[in-house]
């Protein structure tokens, strides 16, 4: 086998191993190296954090972290379903076998091809294994596991026979386990050695609070308690649970194991790499094993001899060994095990010395029975420092609380506000610089400040995309939003979320005003809400919000003044003063009678065109009293206004889709025609594109829009949040094999709430990113109808919908509208002689204004100017 | 014959000025951006936005910045004090501002002013 380049192999494609690939992408490092992932499951990586959510996810897409299933880059190569069984040291190969064997498969069934890689580094993120305690009876049918989506799709069939189920584990998986179960219908019990749920991280009192939470919620604990048998029936199949002081044992038809994992570490075991005395696979403070070639990553590595169960430290490591491998200074010396989760809805934080173990630290506690709220603060002896704590039923704390620990800065004089249900909850202003903000991407306090002050970030989206600081989980999003605060504040900046010197309100803020008072006049809104006269600013955004609610047109009097440049025309400004005209072409299919008209349209006004990025075609080189005229030769032949002028939707571009492409699963044109015509004329915060693919070839390039829709086998998968231009980004999955009309109303709700909550002239990725929470919040709101606000915002499209009108055919029926489009109000007939052409490849440009201007020669209507004036 | 000691040409009817809406008006051969405001007052500036080397000031936006009355010209925003022509954000750039008469509800533009206010 021979290489040009030195190839990198990665074993495992969890979350960690796909960490780990984006960082070797992400910091070049597969410039110098080929990258060959094998991956043993038979998807790509996937949030296994967030596995509860796959039965309420409509897909196993949903959870996928690659839904392309490939890296865009193409110097990596992913091969899953490959088990690797052997490592070579010597040789530098390693052996995989692919399709890789299944316990549940028939054991003759298509054994799979042997295969062999060499390496010249090898990455090992082979994550850990659940530990099924050797209790009697474990090999039975429906005994479980709780680690796989494969895990949970046997769950999810065994449960259509069961009733009820036992989870044997009641730590922080076991609860996660519990819980998919609860949501299958099963009813379910948790099984706990110790005398309380999640031992690990609370403490007696924490527990008992949590454990209230998880009966309200219709689940059975039973705690302090062996399992001695798991009982079966005749045909094999679990019957019931043995405990060790019992006399009857517990009925239930299915039995999930959940307690704990352990490292998979049998492959560096049988190659004879060192591993950890409780496991693991023993590397240095680079992850580097005892092999120089060799590294290890995530659950299986054991850095200094301690396994680290958590996502964030296997991230920390991935990102350690890629710096190692471009010979960077990056270690890894341990972590932070601070854990803050929502199990069965409970909020869940546990944070440093938990647990009151240093010498005469003092505890601090705020409990309320009735509300299911529990909180401890652990303090130094001297009442100065936080050393832990924990949080149960409200952990909004936490984000205050953690880095008070980590910093170890002094607490104020009265700690005990910070866990009162009063607390604000507001940065501790003293916090110092080196303190970790985000923990998900360790993103410290000083390179927050860092991003503000030097590198020109002003809000938390901004931050986000500088230093990826509340872009993982989203927790600590208010605390960084503080943070840019303190900072604007500390440089005297006026923090002002206001749009600008007339209105102290945020667009968010002005469009409820508007849509609880009704207005429909800026002058009302001005005189009730504002200050001065308004401009160029605060016009535009409240002539959107009239627009967004009310759908009138925007010429009409009281709003026309408002409009922005483009709207104000109904037409593209361009550098010379002149327009350009896009009429509308749903999806870009467009008949040959069409196209012919649109040239015919272009000779006869002699107007420069050019196909757009859109799928449309664009004419430029109309003077302003010409767009009337245009636009009637336009209507009659049937077209409307494209919109291109309007922050509004522009075009939902498709490829041919399953009518013409021997590739496409689905009628990709029909679905954007059909969105395009749904959402044209719709006024938003910034312009709004789509794009559907009929495909997973995604010719439409769907994910570059606002929102792209790509077909699957079973419908639709719909990505938010995509747009080209200065900053690009990719449109994430929303919801995943949707049909039609599922696709519609998440759409509808999609679309409305960006419209009622953006800031403006924030594209719908900047928005996402601004959310606490993320896309995650968005799919709360959308998907899972979290506020309650489906049915609303969905009747409101209704509304936009149903009072859609052509604005430029409505401009040509209205004499008064129509006044506006003259060159000179003196001198309605004189084209406005400083627009002048040149020619080029045999159509119209804009003469170079600073060339001397050759009148007579170029105005093509009209009666010809004294030459002099403009000299 | 100096531009200040033009006559005043009439231009259009007062009633046909919207408020806060600009017009262009061809006076004495130049394009004039003529605005009304809020308060009844009426402005005419040069329609020529230096910065975009473009005809295009009268369709620009109309408001107040700190009390001022301004038009942000619709090519990159550019403020410009409808009193005197100074543009707003570069203090060194400026356009030409006309005199302004209202007589028997008809708006007439004279010459280009000498003194700024």
């Amino acid at each position: 086998m021979t290489h040009t380049r030195p190839t990198l192999v990665v074993v495992g494609h969890g979350m960690v191993g796909h960490r780990f690939v984006q960082a070797a992408v992400e910091r070049g490092l597969t410039e110098t190296h080929g990258v060959v992932v094998l991956g043993e499951e038979p998807r790509a990586a996937y949030d296994r954090v967030a596995l509860t959510s796959f039965f309420a996810a409509d897909s196993a897409d949903e959870l996928s972290l690659l839904p392309e299933g490939e890296y865009a880059d193409p110097r990596v190569r992913l091969v899953l379903d490959a088990a690797v069984t052997a490592i070579d040291r010597t040789e530098r190969v390693v052996t995989y076998v692919s399709p890789a064997p299944r316990a549940s498969a028939e054991p003759l069934a298509n054994p799979g091809a042997v295969h062999e890689i060499g390496y010249d580094v090898l990455v090992l993120a082979t994550g850990a294994a659940p530990f099924v305690p050797p209790v009697p009876g474990r090999e039975l049918d429906n005994v479980f596991v709780y680690r796989t989506i494969e895990d949970l799709e046997a769950i999810r069939e065994a449960s259509t026979t069961a009733t009820a189920g036992a989870v044997i584990g009641g730590g922080l998986l076991g609860l996660e386990a519990a819980n998919a179960l609860h949501q299958l219908g099963v009813r379910t019990h948790v099984v706990e050695m110790a005398p309380r749920l999640m031992a690990v991280q609370v403490d007696d009192a924490g527990g008992a609070t949590l454990r209230r939470h998880v009966e309200q919620l219709g689940l059975s604990i039973h705690t302090g308690v062996m399992t001695e048998l798991i009982e079966g029936d005749a045909d094999g199949v679990v019957s019931g649970l043995k405990f060790a002081d019992a006399e009857e044992p517990l009925p239930v038809e299915i039995v999930v194991f959940s307690a704990g994992i352990r490292p998979r570490d049998a492959l560096a075991r049988e190659c004879d790499l060192e591993v950890a005395e409780r496991g693991g696979i023993l590397v240095d403070e680079q992850c580097r094993t005892s092999d120089d070639r060799v590294f290890a990553i995530g659950e299986c590595a054991a850095p200094g001899g301690r396994m680290y169960g958590l996502v964030a430290p296997g991230y920390a490591m991935a990102e350690v060994v890629v710096d190692a491998l471009l010979e960077g200074p990056g270690t890894f010396t341990g972590a932070d095990m601070s854990t803050k989760l929502k199990l069965l809805g409970v909020d869940v934080a546990s944070f440093g010395d938990a647990f009151a173990t240093a010498e005469g630290s003092l505890e601090l506690v705020y409990s309320d029975a009735v509300a299911g709220v529990y909180k401890k603060l652990v303090i130094s002896e001297d009442g100065t420092r936080l050393l832990g704590g924990i949080l149960v039923g409200d952990a909004s704390a936490y984000g205050v609380l953690r880095p008070l620990v980590a910093s170890g800065i002094a607490l104020p004089d009265n700690p005990e506000s910070l866990i009162l249900p009063v607390s604000s909850g507001a940065a501790p202003l003293g916090m110092p610089d080196e303190a970790q903000v985000c923990s998900c991407n360790d993103v410290t306090k000083g390179q927050i400040k860092h991003a503000v002050g030097e590198e020109g970030c002003e809000t938390v989206a901004d931050v986000k995309r500088c230093t990826r600081a509340g872009s993982t989980c989203g927790s600590c999003v208010g605390l960084v939003k503080s943070i840019i605060e303190e900072h604007f504040e500390s440089v005297g900046k006026v923090v002002d979320r206001g749009l600008c010197e007339h209105f102290r309100l945020s667009r968010q803020e002005l469009f409820d005003i508007v849509a609880v008072h009704g207005y429909k006049r800026f002058d009302d809104i001005v005189e009730a809400h504002g200050t001065g006269r308004g401009c160029d600013v605060c016009k535009p955004a409240i002539a959107s919000i009239l627009a967004s609610q009310f759908n009138g047109h925007v010429l009409d009097r009281g709003t026309r003044q408002l409009q922005d440049t483009n709207d104000a025309y109904l037409a593209n400004i361009q550098r010379n003063g002149t327009y350009s005209v896009v009429p509308r072409i749903p999806g870009g299919e467009i008949t040959p009678d069409k196209l012919i008209v649109i040239g015919e349209v272009a000779r006869d006004f002699n107007l420069y065109t050019k196909i757009t990025g859109g799928q449309r075609i664009d004419l430029f080189g109309a003077r302003m009293e010409e767009l009337p005229a245009i636009w009637r030769r336009l209507v009659d032949a049937g077209f409307e206004s494209g919109h291109a002028y309007g922050k509004s939707l522009r075009t939902v571009k498709s490829c041919v889709g399953s009518t013409w492409c021997r590739f496409g699963v689905q009628d990709s044109v029909g679905l954007a025609i059909a969105l395009e015509l749904r959402y044209r004329g719709l006024r938003s915060p910034h312009k709004l594109k789509g794009g559907v693919s009929g495909c997973a070839r995604e010719c439409a390039e769907a994910r570059s829009k606002d929102f792209g829709v790509i077909a699957t086998e079973k419908g639709w998968n719909l990505y938010v949040g995509g747009n080209g231009g200065a900053v690009p980004a990719h449109a994430r999955l929303l919801a995943g094999d949707l049909d039609t009309e599922t696709l519609v109303s998440y759409l509808d709700r999609f679309l409305m709430y960006y419209i009622r909550t953006a800031d403006r002239l924030q594209r719908t990725a900047g928005w996402i990113d601004s959310l606490d929470g993320g896309l995650d919040r968005v799919r709360e709101v959308v998907v899972d109808d979290a506020l309650g606000l489906g049915a609303e915002l969905e009747a409101e499209m209704e509304r936009h919908v149903g009072s859609y009108f052509d604005e430029w055919k409505a401009t040509l029926e209205d004499p008064e509208k129509l006044g506006r489009f003259v060159s000179f109000v003196n001198a309605p007939d004189t084209p406005d002689p400083a627009i002048s052409f040149t020619e080029e490849r045999g159509q119209i440009r804009p003469a170079d204004p600073d060339a001397p201007v050759v009148l007579a020669a170029t105005i093509p209507v009209g009666a010809p100017v004294d030459a002099a004036v403009l000299g | 014959m100096t531009r200040g000691d033009r006559t005043w040409e009439k231009v259009c009817p007062l009633a046909d000025l919207e408020i806060e809406r600009g017009v262009t008006a061809l006076v004495h051969g130049q394009a004039v951006a003529i605005f009304r405001t809020h308060d009844g007052e009426v402005y005419a500036l040069g329609n020529h936005d230096p910065f975009a080397k473009a005809s295009v000031l009268a369709r620009g936006i109309v408001g107040t910045r700190d009390g001022i009355p301004f038009v942000a010209s619709p090519m990159h925003k550019h403020a410009f004090d409808l009193r005197s022509g100074v543009c707003l954000d570069d203090e060194h750039a400026s356009v030409p501002c006309y005199e302004v008469l209202i007589e028997d509800g008809v708006v007439h533009i004279g010459g280009r002013r000498r003194e700024v206010a």
